[in-house]
């Protein structure tokens, strides 16, 4: 599966064609999707393919809608009122607005990474197995399988050898960049195909920083990434794809090294040049 | 236009008399505020120690099992005091879970939308409702309509519908004074609501939420109205010490009311006995405050963040 996964090197056309049968379930698309904070239009005709098991990197000037984007992933954005979405989003080529979408089994699929670490009050331990007490009936989660569980993740993202000793520690007393980690650990037990992170990095030191890029390396290939920042450094170095975004409407959607270099829309590169922001 | 003048360096940051005069204005609302505070705690530790005297003679383990005597002039309180206590549990039994529930409901699950405000609406004006008017509604719907007679049960559930609001209001207060941020984290790996819940919300505001519903019992047992026009009665005969004197459907004595018969109803009652009644109904009152203070620093070292 990883060895799959490629930087990009052909130009993404920036408005995804509709789905064709062979990629349906591969990655996120969207088509025409329009979403409204009461009359308020935060996001008009998005349609892009977010291709599986890359890092996809949402960038543009705060309010351009990159966030709200990013929150519709995983449909978040309804619990505000008065929000309103048109249009179609398709993870595992299924449409996750089609009627019969539960959210519990679509966050499940699609986690998310908030801008601070918000572990819960329990133990790391709890934190981690969290997903998977509150999906699977309690007679089938045996110690041992919870236990493996744990480990699993925390190796992933190289806690376990730093908490193994202390797993019922508070989550809440750890460091902000381990907290992040166990933030991003808590998703892997649910076996998620998506993981969005919004501005991951923005609470974090540069060592935290850097530290959390380089589990974004690790877990590439495996998850379908979805990063926000306002960062273009770490745009650019953590990034395969970017797509930038202006007044809710996406103006380029390319690979990162192209967005940056060569970029198409005078007004991309105006942004990474940093004249607006 | 000539230069500003120039400050001597010695002169510079000193105070002027501009700033002379903030200082003292400063120091006389500072004066003000501080007598305004302890004016607040004066009357507190008159009456209390002013009752205690007052009391004094009266007070004594006997006063508080003994029944009345000789018509109420003189013996103890112990009908009074159980009276109150029953009241007090069963109405709080009945309020506390449906309000916290209701809380519950209102802060997790509820959207912004017009019946979620009339709710809101109904728990404020609720809340407003002078004690009388709870009492006299007690009397139509709990006596009459639904023939509880005058009764415990008629008593207590008046109670329940006065301490409901507050109970609400407390609860969700407590309920959102958890972090949004858990309640997110919760849902992006898929919790549902009453997971999210049980497993995060509960855990952390419980205190909060006892808390205010303890605070209900010193409402509870103080009240004298809602009471005095359900169930409580002037007198009722009982076994001195008799933990269980009352069953749901008796009239009982409650320590409010007693207070009341004690001090204006009954001639020559020992002089002491009124306010050692007082001290009574203020020390449990006291008691169950302290009670719950004591519970929430407990529950509130236990607390993970």
């Amino acid at each position: 599966m990883a060895s799959s996964v490629d930087p990009p090197t052909v130009d993404l056309p920036v408005a995804a064609p509709a789905v064709p049968e062979t990629d349906a379930g591969e990655g996120i698309w969207t088509d025409k999707l329009n979403l409204w904070y009461g009359s308020f239009q935060a996001l008009r005709n998005v349609s892009i393919h977010f291709r599986r098991g890359l890092i996809t990197g949402l960038i543009g000037p705060s309010g351009c809608g990159k966030t709200t984007l990013l929150r519709c992933f995983n449909r978040i954005n309804e619990r505000y009122p008065n929000v309103r979405t048109a249009g179609e989003i398709r993870i595992l080529g299924k449409n996750i607005y089609d009627p019969d979408v539960s959210l519990v089994e679509l966050r499940k699929a699609v986690g998310m990474v908030f801008q601070r670490p918000n572990p819960l009050p329990l133990s790391v331990y709890e934190n981690v197995v969290f997903g998977l007490r509150t999906h699977t009936p309690r007679r089938e989660l045996t110690r041992r399988l919870l236990d493996e569980e744990v480990e699993r993740a925390l190796t992933e993202v190289g806690l376990w050898h730093l908490l193994k000793d202390r797993l019922g520690a508070r989550a809440t007393s750890l460091q902000l960049e381990q907290q992040q980690k166990l933030c991003i650990a808590r998703l892997l037990p649910l076996k998620p195909e998506v993981i969005l992170m919004d501005e991951p990095c923005s609470a974090l030191d540069v060592e935290g920083t850097r530290a959390i890029e380089e589990l974004m390396f690790q877990l590439r290939g495996r998850y379908t990434i979805v990063i926000v920042t306002h960062n273009m450094a770490q745009a650019r170095r953590t990034s395969d794809e970017c797509l930038f975004m202006l007044l809710g409407e996406v103006v380029e959607h390319a690979g990162t090294t192209d967005l940056f270099l060569n970029p198409r829309n005078p007004k991309t590169a105006e942004y990474i040049e940093g004249r607006y922001g | 236009m000539s230069p500003p003048p120039v400050t001597p360096v010695s002169a510079r940051f000193t105070r002027t008399p501009l700033v002379v005069r903030k200082e003292r204005q400063q120091a006389a609302v500072r004066l003000v505020l501080l007598a305004m505070a302890v004016l607040m705690v004066l009357p507190l530790l008159a009456i209390i120690s002013h009752l205690i005297i007052q009391a004094w003679p009266a007070l004594s383990w006997e006063f508080l099992v003994d029944v009345p005597r000789r018509g109420m002039t003189e013996g103890g309180i112990w009908p009074a005091l159980v009276g109150t206590v029953y009241l007090v549990v069963i109405s709080l039994a009945v309020s506390a879970p449906i309000g916290v529930l209701a809380a519950i409901y209102l802060n997790e699950y509820a959207r912004d939308n017009w019946f979620t405000r009339a709710i809101n609406l109904a728990v404020i004006s609720l809340a407003g409702v002078p004690s009388i008017v709870h009492a006299l509604f007690g009397l139509g719907a709990f006596v009459y309509a639904a023939r509880f007679g005058y009764s415990i049960l008629a008593a207590s559930l008046t109670l329940a519908i006065m301490t409901l609001p507050v109970i609400i209001a407390s609860t969700r207060e407590a309920l959102a004074a958890v972090p949004a941020a858990f309640r997110e984290a919760c849902w992006n790996v898929g919790a549902t609501r009453w997971q999210t819940i049980r497993a995060i919300v509960l855990p952390n505001s419980i205190s909060g939420i006892l808390t205010g519903v303890i605070l209900q019992v010193s409402r509870a047992a103080g009240e004298t109205a809602p009471i005095l026009f359900t169930g409580a009665v002037f007198f009722k005969a009982v076994q001195r010490g008799d933990l269980f004197p009352y069953r749901l459907t008796d009239q009982c004595m409650a320590l409010s009311m007693h207070l009341y018969t004690v001090s204006t109803q009954v001639p020559n009652v020992r002089e002491a006995i009124p306010w050692a009644t007082a001290v009574v109904l203020l020390g449990a009152v006291l008691a169950v405050n302290a009670a719950a203070i004591a519970l929430r620093v407990w529950l509130r070292n236990r607390k993970r963040w």
